[in-house]
């Protein structure tokens, strides 16, 4: 198990599943919870190619960036969404469908 | 003097400016401004002549001008000309001018465009005061049209009556015709010597810069403004016309000053003259003279007689100036000037008593002007008949009244003139042969006026007297024709040289090669004709006199048997050579045709052939332009790549299904589609 192929597959499976999740859910926090799905699969493989690839630390501390940002990016998603629902009475992704009220 | 004359110019104008706004609303509808303006006018001309007379300079001159348009090279200045010729023309003009203002007021009295009579005359005075004073053509042309315009006006003053308007008209066209050749004058003189001024083309003629044939021509063209403004023969038809005016105008305008114009300006332009010039000058004036004292002796209306007796006399002083004797010439003006106004403000004098007796007997058929409607008014109008007979016996030519001294200086001038060019014997005979005429018809005026018994006795009885503004310029103006006042300190009535022949002296002409004779061997030729000249006259004067006499008065010989027994010649005098007809017949009736045709040409040829022809081709190809337009490249292919996109957009609008995850999805199939392009 100390193979990078392992961790690489990790990595697509959850890359997969995130990217199934943000195509086919129409909640907008399950297409949210996809999304942070995606950014943890970049995160395995920015881990397993610092490890395996022997460049010190700086993976880990880019998957820490991210990390932060994916924080960050939840934070605003939500307040989003929140308005959405406000407006809309549902977080259906289907229902905005124009730019305008 | 400058100054003086100044105020002479601009008194007249002012008083027309007032006279046209305010004239209605002064009392007595402003004729006391019109007359005190021209009165001042007289004033002060008569101060410059009393200054002339005690200067007694025959070369005095005065000149004073200013710039009116300077374009760097180009200049031109317009300014007054004083010598002694001006000032005795000044006297004139003001003189005969207040009289006629002051006769108006009671021949016009009660006419309702009475205050635009006084601005008429106005506009006239300062017009002609200002040819009298111009020391350039340009300014002289001016004025020139100016006096043209008031003649027009005053002429056409009863413009309610047809044959007034038509005078006027005539009078204007008339002249139009002599002015274009004035003008052409004007400009081969401008653009040879590049001045108007009169002293610099004097000087240009005298240095040669405009000599030959050209000199000629230029000299012919301005004695064509005197044909058309002195109404000589071919250009005289306008004159008799004129007399549709009123009287006191036909006095000012038509026989003292406007028509005496075109010979001042001669007189004024003498020493530029060629010989080829003064001759044709000679040849017309002459043929004027007699020529229209032919016409004179068969018309009946008052007015046309003295009509044709100015024509006659104009023929006098152009001949004059032709001959070399243009002083005589000018002195002739001057004579005539006080005469022949006087003869009018008489006939004026006859036309008013005859308008208020057919007034008073409601008569409006009768003929007011018509001699044959007259008689024996010489016991109800005695002051009308003295001044008409004293003015008669001038215009005559009889001794001891001024008349005889100028016409004197005139015919011997011609003999001169014949004796040292023995070819142009014409001249004289002209001269002598209107002499003879001329007492002839007038006195057939006075004698079928005044005198035999009343032809319409019922009219007869009620004429009377004119007033006072009618006799006073009558008298005055008929006492100015005795000889003394032209000849002091001379008082020798045949001697004829006086105060005005030492201050008005000929001038030698100033083109080079004038192989003529100087002015002073001419002056002595004059000199050596005089006895002949006088004695000769006299005895003409005297015939036609007795003549006039034996037909008229005492009725030995029968006017009517004469008439019949002369045949065509009395038909061709009494409808004046049918000089109108002929002009009727070969100018304007052909002119007419020919404008015609020319209208034709234009309307229904030109403009509604070619023009709208032009317009129904464009129509044509505007539609089918219009239709390709519209069916080929608007329908097809605007509306056509209008329609694709229409049609694309909406097919395409299908894939743009607003849903995240549908795009998301193409995203991903396509980088799928591009890793396995890559990967192949």
């Amino acid at each position: 198990m100390d193979q990078l192929q392992t961790y690489l597959i990790i990595g697509a499976v959850l890359f997969c599943l995130g990217l199934y999740g943000v195509i086919t859910r129409r909640n907008a926090i399950a297409i949210l919870m996809g999304v942070e799905l995606i950014l943890n699969s970049a995160n395995v493989n920015f881990v397993a190619f610092a490890r395996f690839g022997g460049m010190n630390m700086s993976g880990q501390i880019f998957a820490l960036f991210v990390i932060i940002m994916a924080a960050a990016e939840a934070a605003v998603a939500l307040a989003i969404i929140i308005n959405i629902y406000h407006l809309y009475h549902s977080i259906n992704v289907d229902e905005p469908s124009e730019l305008k009220l | 003097m400058i100054i003086a004359s100044l105020f002479i110019l601009f008194l007249p104008l002012l008083a027309f400016l007032i006279q046209i706004f305010w004239g209605r609303r002064l009392p007595r509808q402003g004729d006391f401004v019109a007359i005190a303006a021209v009165g001042g006018t007289l004033v002060i001309a008569l101060g410059m002549l009393l200054a002339i007379l005690l200067k007694f300079d025959p070369g005095f001159q005065r000149e004073a001008a200013f710039e009116w348009v300077n374009l760097g090279a180009f200049q031109i200045k317009l300014g007054f000309l004083i010598d002694n010729i001006t000032v005795i023309m000044l006297v004139v003009v003001a003189l005969i001018s207040t009289m006629s203002h002051i006769y108006s007021t009671r021949y016009m009295g009660g006419d309702p465009l009475y205050s635009r009579y006084f601005a008429y005359l106005g506009l006239f005075t300062f017009s002609m005061n200002g040819i009298v004073l111009a020391n350039n053509l340009l300014s002289l042309y001016i004025f020139w049209e100016l006096v043209g315009v008031s003649s027009y006006l005053l002429i056409g003053f009863w413009f309610q009556k047809d044959s007034a308007a038509d005078a006027g008209k005539k009078a204007f066209l008339t002249n139009r015709v002599g002015d274009l050749g004035f003008f052409i004058g004007i400009m081969l003189f401008f653009t040879a010597m590049g001045s108007f001024n009169y002293q610099d083309i004097f000087n240009g003629v005298a240095n040669g810069q405009l000599s030959g044939i050209m000199l000629t021509l230029a000299g012919l063209g301005l004695f064509c403004g005197a044909v058309g403004k002195s109404a000589q023969v071919p250009l005289h038809i306008w004159l008799p016309d004129a007399m549709e005016g009123p009287t006191p105008v036909s006095a000012l305008i038509h026989a003292a000053t406007m028509v005496a114009a075109g010979v001042y300006m001669l007189v004024r332009l003498f020493p530029i003259m060629t010989p080829d010039v003064l001759i044709i000058i000679a040849y017309v004036g002459g043929f004027t003279a007699l020529f229209a004292a032919t016409i004179a002796i068969t018309q009946n209306d008052i007015k046309r007689v003295l009509a044709y007796s100015t024509l006659s006399q104009l023929g006098y002083m152009v001949m004059a100036v032709g001959t070399g004797a243009y002083t005589a010439g000018f002195f002739h003006l001057v004579t005539h000037a006080m005469f022949k106004a006087s003869l009018f403000y008489g006939a004026g004098s006859v036309i008013y008593a005859m308008h208020n007796a057919l007034h008073k007997l409601n008569d409006h058929e009768t003929d007011a002007q018509d001699m044959r409607n007259m008689g024996g008014f010489k016991s109800r109008m005695p002051i009308t008949y003295w001044t008409m007979v004293v003015a008669t016996l001038a215009i005559s030519g009889v001794p001891f009244l001024s008349g005889f001294i100028s016409k004197d200086a005139i015919l011997a001038g011609t003999l001169a003139f014949a004796g040292h060019s023995p070819q142009h014997f014409l001249v004289p005979f002209f001269g002598f042969t209107a002499a003879m005429i001329t007492p002839f018809y007038m006195l057939r005026l006075i004698y079928l006026t005044f005198h035999n018994e009343p032809r319409q006795t019922h009219i007869y009885i009620k004429i009377v007297e004119s007033p006072r503004a009618m006799t006073v310029p009558m008298i005055v103006l008929s006492s100015l024709t005795f000889f003394a006042f032209y000849t002091l300190p001379q008082f020798n009535p045949f001697a004829g040289n006086g105060w005005f022949t030492s201050l008005v002296t000929a001038q030698d002409s100033l083109v080079t090669g004038f192989a003529v004779v100087s002015a002073h061997e001419f002056a002595e030729q004059v000199h050596h004709n005089h006895t002949l000249a006088m004695i000769l006259s006299v005895s003409l004067a005297g015939l036609g006199i007795l003549f006039s006499w034996l037909f008229y008065l005492k009725r030995k010989l029968s006017a009517d048997a004469w008439a019949q027994r002369s045949g065509f010649i009395y038909r061709w005098s009494f409808h004046k050579y049918y000089i109108d007809e002929i002009y009727d017949r070969f100018i304007y009736q052909p002119f007419l045709r020919l404008t015609d045709k020319v209208g034709y040409t234009d309307w229904d040829l030109y403009d509604q052939k070619f023009i709208d022809g032009f317009g129904r081709v464009s129509e044509k190809l505007a539609r089918l332009s219009g239709t390709i337009d519209w069916e080929g490249l608007d329908k097809m292919i605007v509306n056509g790549i209008g329609r694709f996109f229409q049609r694309s957009g909406q097919s395409l609008r299908q894939a743009q299904t607003g849903r995240l995850q549908n795009y998301l999805l193409f995203a991903l199939l396509a980088i799928i589609v591009i890793l396995i392009i890559q990967v192949l």
